[in-house]
């Protein structure tokens, strides 16, 4: 009797037994679920303190100064909080920064997927995802002792230089596709020549564009090395391997079947790639530059140590070679003397600065769902 | 959150209570005032209370004008300055039945650094102000060569900043195009590294760049002792009456006299008084 009462109870539980087994599921998906609405919680948690010590700024001083008014004198005892000259220095760099990282990020991330052998691939992706494990002040400290004295004291020709290394390869191919494209226009016999006559022309041409700009670009001298360019380039640097990772991702999910199915039309490798691969992973490109600017847009250590934190808007706007001051910058420095005791406006500002900063970003992150949700709705139509 | 603000707050009624009791307790000296003297002080503290583990030295850094209302609420043992003790403190100070005694501590001084091949030699402070204001924008116009002058400051949070603010600028507000940076380390990097810099540091930080005299005068500690070099200032210890000799109170704001506080003076980049 006792042995079938154990064979009874080990095939069909008891209710005591169903029971726990009914809370411990329970609580388990209790506990996954305050664990999961925890990040989201802490989201809230974070915009409404924000907010909360950044309204008495604009409750103390109001709007216009701090969005019209481009001088910022927190310490001075009569004190003007113009933040606008802040937000274009912030606005500037990570524009330069974009201009780095995407051209060369999307390049790099083409390349990765579909024009390096596996072999190779395996090697370089790891290296561009390093760039990702350098501390953010290693990068600054380079940008102090390194790029900056470098671009003072000689600037005009590591830009001509540049411009030549970025200029000759771009240049190289644009005046191969337009020789193609224009030479098709030709009658049957004659394309051949027509095609070499439109790349020597075509060609000279670009060299004589990139060397008056190389010439113009050395003859310029650099007073100041930490300005918005050299925060621009390492930057860029900082916001790459998000870019590669995330477009090098999206490059791959876009699936071998187009490729073979583009290849089995005739394609040649470029129009594949052009055509067919980049528009179907277009949403995961856009995708990566948004979380890339996003990288550029909330770095604070590099900016503070080689952006100059001067705040003016540069003369012209686009003078990438002027010392900026961005948001960060501003916030993680002016922070130490700020009285969160006496609770004054030059603390609020803090607040109010990183307010902003929080919804350019949650903006950002509502303009890329946007655009992935209604790409995905017009590949499903 | 709210139990945490009640428990901050009451932490802090009782840090507040505690000090206003404790202030006058002879083992016990609250320090309290100006950001620029606070290193000092902190460095005097601890060697103190290493010497007497029996007293306990607490210090806080919460400007001077703070440090002169402590001292006024009797909520602090010795207020520390980076300016002298203005008029109207004092006359509160005597309302209320204190009456502060000052102790120069220390020389603060600010050296004007240029790049090694700058010919520059001599600045006025009223030339130093233009530029800083952004009036003189080339070193041409100082006779020097010609080439945009690149300004470099502390940050505002900095007692540095703060000193030269009150010493040179004089009201004026600072340039836009006036470059800032976090420490007096940074500023000699830039200033080594740009030819077209000048930048303002601590008599500590001169090694690698070119100082230039100031109306005439050199930087060094001997000229800021004797109060040749204009862009300097004493630091300030006040306590309430002179503190009776033998007591912890008189041996710690005496330290500054000692060797090794003239020591501890100078390690925090401050010049000692002879």
């Amino acid at each position: 009797m006792d042995g079938s009462a154990r064979e009874r109870g080990s095939l069909r539980l008891s209710r005591g037994t169903r029971r726990r087994q009914r809370l411990a599921a329970a609580a388990g998906q209790l506990f996954l679920l305050a664990v999961t609405s925890l990040s989201a919680l802490a989201v809230f948690a974070i915009f409404y303190f924000i907010a909360r010590d950044a309204i008495p700024f604009f409750r103390l001083e109001g709007f216009k100064e701090f969005f019209t008014s481009t001088r910022w004198y927190p310490s001075a005892e009569q004190a003007e909080f113009g933040a606008l000259a802040i937000f274009v220095g912030s606005g500037l760099v990570t524009l330069g920064a974009a201009l780095v990282a995407v051209p060369l990020g999307i390049a790099a991330a083409v390349c990765l997927s579909d024009v390096l052998p596996f072999s190779a691939r395996q090697v370089v992706k790891p290296v561009i995802e390093m760039l990702a494990a350098i501390p953010s002040v290693a990068y600054g400290f380079f940008a102090l002792v390194v790029l900056a004295p470098l671009l003072q004291r000689s600037g005009g020709p590591v830009l001509a230089a540049a411009a030549w290394i970025v200029g000759a390869p771009v240049a190289a191919l644009l005046a191969f596709i337009l020789s193609d494209l224009l030479a098709d226009r030709f009658p049957e016999r004659a394309q051949r020549r027509a095609r070499w006559a439109f790349l020597i022309l075509l060609g000279s041409g670009a060299v004589a564009a990139l060397s008056v700009a190389g010439r113009a670009l050395s003859g310029l001298e650099i007073p100041s090395g930490t300005n918005a360019l050299n925060v621009s380039l390492i930057l860029g640097i900082m916001a790459l391997p998000t870019v590669v990772s995330v477009s090098e991702d999206a490059l791959q999910a876009a699936g071998r079947e187009l490729r073979e199915g583009s290849y089995a039309l005739g394609a040649t490798r470029a129009e594949t790639l052009l055509r067919t691969i980049l528009p179907a992973a277009r949403s995961g490109i856009l995708a990566a530059v948004i979380l890339g600017i996003m990288r550029a847009i909330g770095e604070t250590m590099v900016v503070w140590m080689a952006s100059g934190n001067a705040s003016q808007i540069p003369e012209p706007w686009y003078n990438l070679l002027e010392p900026v001051r961005t948001l960060t910058a501003t916030i993680a420095g002016d922070m130490g003397e700020a009285d969160h005791v006496t609770g004054s406006a030059r603390y609020h500002v803090l607040f109010a600065m990183a307010l902003c900063l929080l919804t350019v970003s949650f903006l950002c992150n509502l303009g890329s769902e946007w655009v992935l949700r209604r790409t995905r709705r017009k590949a499903g139509g | 959150m709210n139990t945490m603000k009640t428990t901050m707050a009451g932490l802090m009624a009782a840090a507040w209570i505690a000090g206003t009791a404790l202030a006058g307790d002879a083992n016990r000296i609250v320090v309290d005032g100006s950001t620029t003297v606070g290193p000092i002080a902190k460095a005097f503290a601890e060697h103190y209370m290493e010497k007497n583990p029996g007293v306990n030295v607490t210090v806080s850094e919460s400007g001077s004008g703070n440090g002169a209302k402590s001292l006024v609420n009797a909520a602090c043992d010795v207020a520390t300055m980076s300016r002298p003790m203005k008029n109207s403190e004092k006359k509160a100070a005597r309302d209320a039945g204190i009456l502060p005694i000052e102790h120069v501590v220390a020389m603060d001084g600010i050296a004007l650094a240029v790049h090694k091949s700058n010919p520059i030699a001599d600045l006025t402070v009223e030339q130093i102000r233009d530029v800083y204001a952004g009036k003189i924008r080339r070193w041409s116009e100082l006779g020097g060569p010609d080439q945009p002058i690149v300004a470099i400051s502390r940050d505002t949070n900095s007692g540095t900043y703060e000193c030269f603010e009150t010493l040179v600028m004089n009201q004026q507000k600072m340039g836009e195009k006036v470059e800032y940076v976090g420490s007096n380390g940074a500023i000699r990097q830039r200033v080594m590294s740009t030819p077209g810099a000048i930048g303002y540091v601590g008599l500590a930080f001169t090694e690698g760049v070119k100082t230039v005299t100031v109306e005439g005068v050199e930087a060094t500690p001997e000229t800021v002792v004797a109060k040749e070099y204009p862009i300097a200032r004493p630091l300030y210890m006040y306590t309430n009456g002179r503190p009776k000799a033998g007591t912890p109170l008189a041996d710690f704001a005496g330290l500054s006299g000692t060797p090794e506080g003239k020591q501890m003076i100078a390690d925090t980049g401050f010049v000692p008084l002879p």
